[in-house]
């Protein structure tokens, strides 16, 4: 079996404050070409205390060290369920970076930021297209944002109605940020119990005239279709509520079923998963949101709108719930989704989440009967094992340290919450066939392990550059910045 | 597809080991009744020349500084962006990365997040700041949000000299959440009235909120907003558009700020039409656990080397569910690497050189334009890089005949401020070469350009 991992020459790498000099410079400005002038001294600083002196130099090296020290997806397979780490095509860098599309300011007038808004416009279309909404705003910066954005849709929809309800119904299939959402909308949260699949007995148990809004994840975080979605929808809507979908794992859909036809009244798109933005270490995303017709009055504003001639940065509607950042939104992230759903067209994105698909159900045939499979119904693009049948005393998190040994990022653990140590792998469409036999491998070689050599768990990773790292004394005693010692 | 390795054989390989016959079977759990039966309305695939020929063409249509002589800001600058920024982040393993969930393969994020999290506490004169929030906007709601929790008051105080969309966004935020936004009036200087701050200020007030410098360039007396503020038991927020004027500027800490909020685009980030920016958050020490978003701290290994990881997750919605501090999960971290070297770059005196030069040139700007006809300067409070200029024609009028002359003259006014429908705000960064200006005056005076 081929070991991806291997140690080379990894070099250190001090903190930029330690490297600081004074009177080094990594920059050079313009002579000043007007008179110099001056504030009232009362306004003014001393020096920034304790900001950093370095060269150019400086800088390249510190921060090209630490790249290395980064796992990303063009490093390698980076199966972190939910996440869809898919490869992030260069072009769309290329394209986000045209100086004429990055250059602008937010402030420009419509009629001299064309080129932008069609592309904006287009964008909207086509994620309409994809989703089966009626409309969708650009604007929110990430999933957890367009959550917000539709939730408060949602609740100015009731509100206009002169409906007072108060509750939200939340899965326990449903994803980590969906609760806090709620609750920042003014909504006290419900949470169901699914065993798997939402059933409609058990929306049917907790939906009166109290609950605004059902909030489900379909896929779910189990990597299963939500199968009675459609009269789940249904009865929501009879008895007065809505239902939110997050849209994380849209990836297993295109092309195949779309939200919006299946009853679904709100739902965000995670632009950096699906549509392949890289995710930066952390962000920036983007979180568009879909709405149906009677919803679009309460979108946030500004969208952009096509007249027949012209595109044109709408103002907000009077019943709109307002602005959800300064501007309008992360358009380079919007710029890249453009760029990926241009190059699959219709077709390629239909390919690409049926490849996803295959891909997760590939990894769940290799590594069934070696891990617990909790859920046996059809996996779409993410499968979930757990560490039930792990032996040698070793749990969810040394299999993932033990990965990195095999050069893996290892997939998502402990989540969702509903599965006992689960181990949540989402491939991607991206992965052939050679790289998941090769993970596969190491997977079942790791299983083998615990039952035979569990210290090698237990005491993994080795080969990374730091071991495992004391987080509970960094959550005791935080230590959130660095401050000169003398 | 050049995305996707799967061959024909490969495919069939693989449905073979699942234990299906086709495709179709793999997705048997989709109800026949919700399957889209059509293929999508999307048009046809491009190639990567195509592609970017289109997006070439399509990108003419857009005004920029490459095009233009432009001084607009209103809440985002055009700076000069050191070359090194861009070819670091392309550094794949930056990018290409996740939320650092294994510390052990994501020390490059992590100890730059560190390092950002200290630039800003420096810079801010606060003792500790988050990983980045999406927006100085979304930053500025989520401190009234975190002062409501702080003080358990339901009363925010805006100035209305704070930046509209900063101020739309906390509305938005604070929607339904029953708490009651005060507008407080601006001075003759274009400071934030302190004697209507002092009339609206109670022991109900949680917050008040106000820009440094605000939107319309001018430095606010933070000191004296921080003691009438304290006075009443509120907390003092301070919105941050343009943090190059911190490198000039007392920090916002020094003066008596409870949080500081704002938006870090001035470093590195490019334009963009506004956004991906990268929005900026910082605390008092004894307020650690009480804020919103990311947090890397310092620990040890194993073998007691130094490392870092993400810390205090307890205060986070994965863990807390409906009770977290705020919903924020991915956030705007390659954003936050930029501004991390953009800052290491400029450092110490880059950052006061720059903010100089800001200064110098605003300065220069609006002593040329005061003396023309039918022009005047609106507020006579120090200001730093932004200043509101008021004219006797109309202002639409004015600034397309500048569009005319290739400048973008300013932000009119009048959609936020209907009182100042006379009125546009002027920015000049250290990217306006003097000849800039002089044209803009030029063209003003109705001259040529």
């Amino acid at each position: 079996m081929t070991i991806v991992g291997t140690s080379g020459l990894v070099l250190n790498e001090k903190l930029l404050f330690e490297h600081s000099d004074p009177g080094r410079k990594g920059y050079s400005l313009p002579k000043l070409d007007v008179p110099a002038a001056e504030l009232p001294s009362d306004l003014c600083r001393e020096e920034i205390d304790g900001f950093p002196e370095l060269s150019e130099v400086d800088v390249v090296r510190h921060f090209t060290r630490l790249s290395t020290w980064n796992y990303g997806v063009d490093s390698g397979f980076y199966p972190l369920g939910s996440c869809t780490m898919k490869y992030n095509p260069k072009v769309n860098e290329a394209v986000a970076r045209i100086p004429g599309l990055a250059g602008i300011h937010p402030a420009t007038p419509s009629h001299l930021a064309q080129g932008t808004l069609e592309l904006m416009h287009r964008l909207q279309v086509d994620l309409a297209e994809i989703s089966g909404f009626a409309k969708v705003t650009l604007q929110p910066a990430a999933g957890a944002q367009g959550e917000l954005a539709g939730m408060l849709v949602i609740r100015a929809w009731h509100e206009a109605r002169g409906s007072k309800r108060s509750k939200v119904l939340i899965p326990d299939t449903a994803h980590g940020t969906n609760p806090a959402t709620a609750s920042l909308t003014g909504y006290d949260v419900v949470p169901i119990a699914s065993d798997g699949v939402l059933t409609l007995e058990e929306v049917e148990a907790h939906m009166d005239d109290s609950v605004a809004a059902l909030m489900v994840t379909n896929p779910n975080t189990l990597g299963l279709f939500e199968t009675n979605i459609e009269e789940i929808c249904k009865l929501v809507h009879e008895r007065g509520g809505l239902v939110y979908c997050d849209g994380a794992n849209l990836n297993a859909l295109m092309g195949i079923a779309r939200p919006g036809d299946m009853g679904i009244d709100v739902m965000h798109f995670n632009l950096h998963k699906t549509f392949s933005t890289p995710h930066g270490g952390g962000g920036p995303g983007a979180g568009p949101v879909g709405v149906t017709e009677e919803l679009i009055p309460y979108l946030p504003g500004p969208g952009v709108e096509f007249d027949g001639e012209t595109y044109q940065i709408e103002t907000p509607k009077t019943d709109s719930v307002g602005r959800m950042l300064a501007f309008h939104g992360n358009v380079g992230v919007m710029l890249r989704a453009y760029a990926y759903i241009r190059s699959l067209g219709g077709e390629g994105l239909k390919h690409a989440s049926e490849m996803a698909v295959l891909n997760a159900n590939y990894v769940r045939a290799r590594l069934e009967g070696v891990y617990d499979l909790p859920y046996t119904s059809r996996s779409l693009h993410e499968v979930i094992f757990s560490d039930k049948d792990l032996e040698g005393g070793c749990h969810t998190l040394d299999v993932a340290k033990r990965l990195i040994d095999y050069g893996y990022h290892p997939p998502t653990i402990y989540f969702p919450l509903v599965v006992k140590g689960a181990i949540m792998i989402e491939p991607t469409e991206t992965e052939s066939q050679e790289v998941l036999d090769e993970f596969c491998d190491a997977m079942i070689a790791i299983a083998g392990e615990a039952r035979d050599n569990p210290e090698l768990l237990l005491q993994a990773p080795v080969r990374s550059r730091v071991r495992r790292l004391d987080e509970t004394t960094a959550a005791r005693k935080p230590k959130l910045r660095w401050q000169e010692t003398t | 597809m050049r995305y996707i390795p799967h061959t024909a054989g490969d495919v069939t390989q693989m449905l073979e080991r699942i234990g299906v016959a086709t495709l179709e079977d793999l997705f048997v759990e989709v109800p026949e009744s919700v399957r889209l039966k059509r293929p999508l309305d999307i048009q046809e695939p491009a190639s990567e020349t195509e592609l970017l020929r289109e997006l070439k063409s399509l990108a003419l249509g857009n005004a920029t500084p490459e095009t233009h002589k432009s001084f607009l800001g209103g809440g985002a600058y055009h700076h000069f962006i050191p070359t090194v920024i861009d070819l670091l982040i392309s550094r794949s393993e930056f990018y290409t990365a996740y939320t650092p969930y294994q510390p052990e393969i994501s020390q490059g994020t992590l100890q730059a997040v560190f390092e950002f999290q200290t630039l800003i506490c420096q810079l801010t004169g606060m003792d500790a700041a988050n990983a980045s929030m999406y927006d100085g906007a979304s930053a500025c709601a989520e401190a009234v949000l975190m002062a409501m929790r702080l003080t358990r008051r339901k009363k925010v105080l805006l100035s209305k000299a704070l930046n509209p969309r900063y101020r739309g966004v906390v509305a938005t935020y604070c929607r339904y959440l029953n708490m009651e936004l005060v507008d407080v009036a601006v001075a003759a200087d274009g400071r934030t009235d302190l004697e209507d701050l002092a009339a609206k200020l109670d022991d109900s007030t949680a917050v008040v909120v106000a820009g440094y410098p605000n939107y319309f360039g001018v430095i606010e007396d933070v000191a004296a907003l921080a003691e009438k503020s304290h006075q009443h038991g509120a907390k003092l927020v301070t919105a941050v558009a343009e943090p190059i004027a911190l490198g000039l500027l007392k920090s916002p800490g020094e003066l008596g700020a409870d949080i500081v909020a704002g938006d870090a685009q001035s470093f590195g980030l490019p334009l963009a039409f506004g956004g991906p920016y990268v929005g900026f958050f910082a605390v008092r020490q004894k307020d650690v656990r009480g804020m919103p978003g990311r947090l890397v701290g310092e620990t040890t290994d194993l073998e007691g080397q130094r490392g870092f990881v993400l810390t205090l997750a307890t205060r986070e919605q994965h863990i807390r569910r409906e009770k977290a501090t705020s919903n924020i999960c991915s956030n705007q971290g390659l954003c936050a690497l930029m501004a991390t070297i953009f800052m290491s770059l400029l450092g110490k005196q880059g950052l006061r050189e720059m903010a100089e030069q800001n200064l110098a040139k605003a300065a220069y700007a609006r002593k040329q334009l005061s003396g023309i006809k039918g022009f005047s300067l609106v507020f006579d409070g120090p200001a730093f890089n932004e200043f509101v200029v008021r004219s006797e024609a109309p202002v639409a009028e004015v600034l397309s005949r500048l569009e005319a002359a290739g400048i973008l003259g300013g932000i009119p006014l009048g959609e936020d401020y209907p009182e100042m429908a006379d009125c546009f705000l002027v920015c000049v960064t250290e990217q306006n070469q003097r000849e800039e200006i002089d044209a803009l005056v030029a063209a003003l005076q109705g001259g040529a350009a």
